[in-house]
């Protein structure tokens, strides 16, 4: 019996990773859009929009750069698209899983989906630098500070809820997801205390940064370098871009979610969802461009000190 | 698969604003377009940065000896099929720069033009009207 539902469960979180998260990333891409245009007083693209997006951009030629690094240029997107399903995969087995045994997450598993989600902006400077782009290069340089930037914040944030757990169990479920969400499930979310707020602050403007979302889209200003990374790419590549982007829209707020906020296991989860990105697409819409040295300094020398102070807080038992 | 890639092109036409040496006055009322009043974003057009995202090329401004090489490069730069809408009457038949030395014909003798919108600048209104009539003959 147990076997026939781990199986199912497999079988759902496959399903979930191939298909449900980028469809669902792409009807989010619409709500942001609509509601970018009702701040703004439009009214907006109807709601099959990004579907026409990709379906043009596959169905359309891909231009390859003369001089590009062609294998690399074409591989970029791909990279970048696998490690955001392997990050869906874990966190849906993190969550589907936790119901039959604590073991289905492995020891570590936090460490690698940090790296997962490292994979994208690593994806997006290596196609842009194949490119053979001047302006590419830019937004490589650009992305590559930015990225800089905000993984020392991201790191302590996430070192927040692991201090809490070593405190109670010990490092084997502290650095596990299963063993995080078991500790939610018996204490209480991590959230609802003085060092969880601060860690959800900082992971919040995290979000908007992986995202390239307006006052961190200094990768890819539309206005100053054309696009930046994107500008060569045509086609199925940039399409692919596009459904990484759509991907991670997704799967970050699961992540903080999963991390801060008791877990994606009950019904409350979808509200708790649907707060992030409405959060999210707000800063979007109420804030203008940084540069890119005020973005390093904004995330090194203001949120990274809120990080040590919120891992110090949670180490006292605040 | 045919039927796919036309509506996928219908429904979401990417326009990349192709500015040669105009005066500036079109290219004005083409930003009108993405305002709040007019918001093409209805109907799915983008104003991208790069011409390899874009589907349909605005040109805009008389085209001279110095602008044409520049022309032509960015329309083979972008991925086909790609639409091109001269906009403005320089773009579509020289206006009052049709005796100059410098002048070297509108953009139809170069690239295949899918629609041409008169005017000195032309309405935003005339703009969707011609963007409409350019994508329904796809």
């Amino acid at each position: 019996m147990s076997f026939w539902m781990s199986g199912w469960r497999l079988v759902i979180a496959f399903i979930g990773t191939v298909i449900i998260v980028p469809i669902a990333g792409l009807i989010l891409t619409w709500v942001d859009r609509f509601v970018s245009a009702r701040v703004q007083w439009r009214k907006g693209p109807p709601f099959y929009q990004p579907f026409a997006d990709i379906l043009k951009l596959l169905l359309k030629q891909t231009v390859v750069p003369g001089g590009a690094a062609r294998t690399v240029f074409l591989f970029a997107p791909l990279v970048a698209m696998a490690s955001m399903s392997v990050v869906a995969l874990m966190l849906f087995f993190s969550h589907f899983g936790l119901v039959i045994n604590q073991r289905t997450s492995f020891l570590g598993d936090i460490i690698v989906l940090l790296y997962l989600f490292a994979l994208v902006p690593i994806a997006f400077i290596v196609g842009a630098s194949a490119s053979r782009n001047p302006v590419a290069a830019v937004g490589a340089s650009r992305e590559m500070t930015l990225y800089i930037g905000y993984e020392l914040p991201f790191v302590l944030a996430i070192l927040v809820p692991i201090v809490k757990v070593v405190q109670k169990w010990d490092v084997a479920s502290a650095l596990r997801i299963g063993g995080l969400i078991a500790y939610q499930q018996q204490y209480g979310p991590f959230l609802y205390s003085i060092s969880g707020i601060i860690a959800g602050i900082i992971i919040l403007f995290v979000i908007q940064a992986k995202l390239g979302y307006v006052p961190f889209d200094i990768p890819e200003a539309e206005q100053e370098i054309m696009s930046g990374v994107l500008v060569e790419y045509s086609g199925a590549p940039l399409a692919g871009f596009k459904i990484t982007r759509a991907m991670m829209f997704v799967l970050l707020p699961i992540f903080m979610i999963t991390l801060l906020w008791g877990g994606i296991g009950d019904w409350w989860a979808i509200l708790k969802f649907l707060a992030i990105v409405v959060l999210v697409v707000l800063m979007k819409n109420t804030n203008p461009r940084l540069r890119v040295d005020q973005a390093l300094t904004f995330f090194w020398f203001i949120l990274g000190p809120l990080g040590i102070i919120a891992v110090v807080l949670a180490f006292i038992g605040l | 698969m045919k039927d796919l890639r036309i509506w996928g092109l219908k429904k979401s036409p990417w326009v990349y604003h192709l500015a040669a040496a105009s005066c500036n006055n079109c290219d004005i009322e083409i930003l009108e377009l993405l305002t709040p009043r007019y918001d093409v974003e209805r109907f799915g057009a983008v104003l991208v940065g790069s011409p390899r995202h874009a589907d349909a090329l605005l040109v805009t401004g008389v085209i001279n000896r110095k602008s044409l090489p520049r022309v032509l490069e960015v329309y083979e730069q972008t991925p086909k099929p790609c639409l091109v809408i001269a906009i403005g009457t320089c773009a579509c038949n020289n206006h009052i720069f049709r005796n100059s030395y410098n002048a070297v014909g509108p953009y139809d003798k170069y690239i295949p033009v899918h629609a041409y919108i008169p005017g000195c600048p032309p309405k935003p209104e005339a703009m969707i009207l011609g963007i409409v009539k350019a994508l329904s003959k796809l």
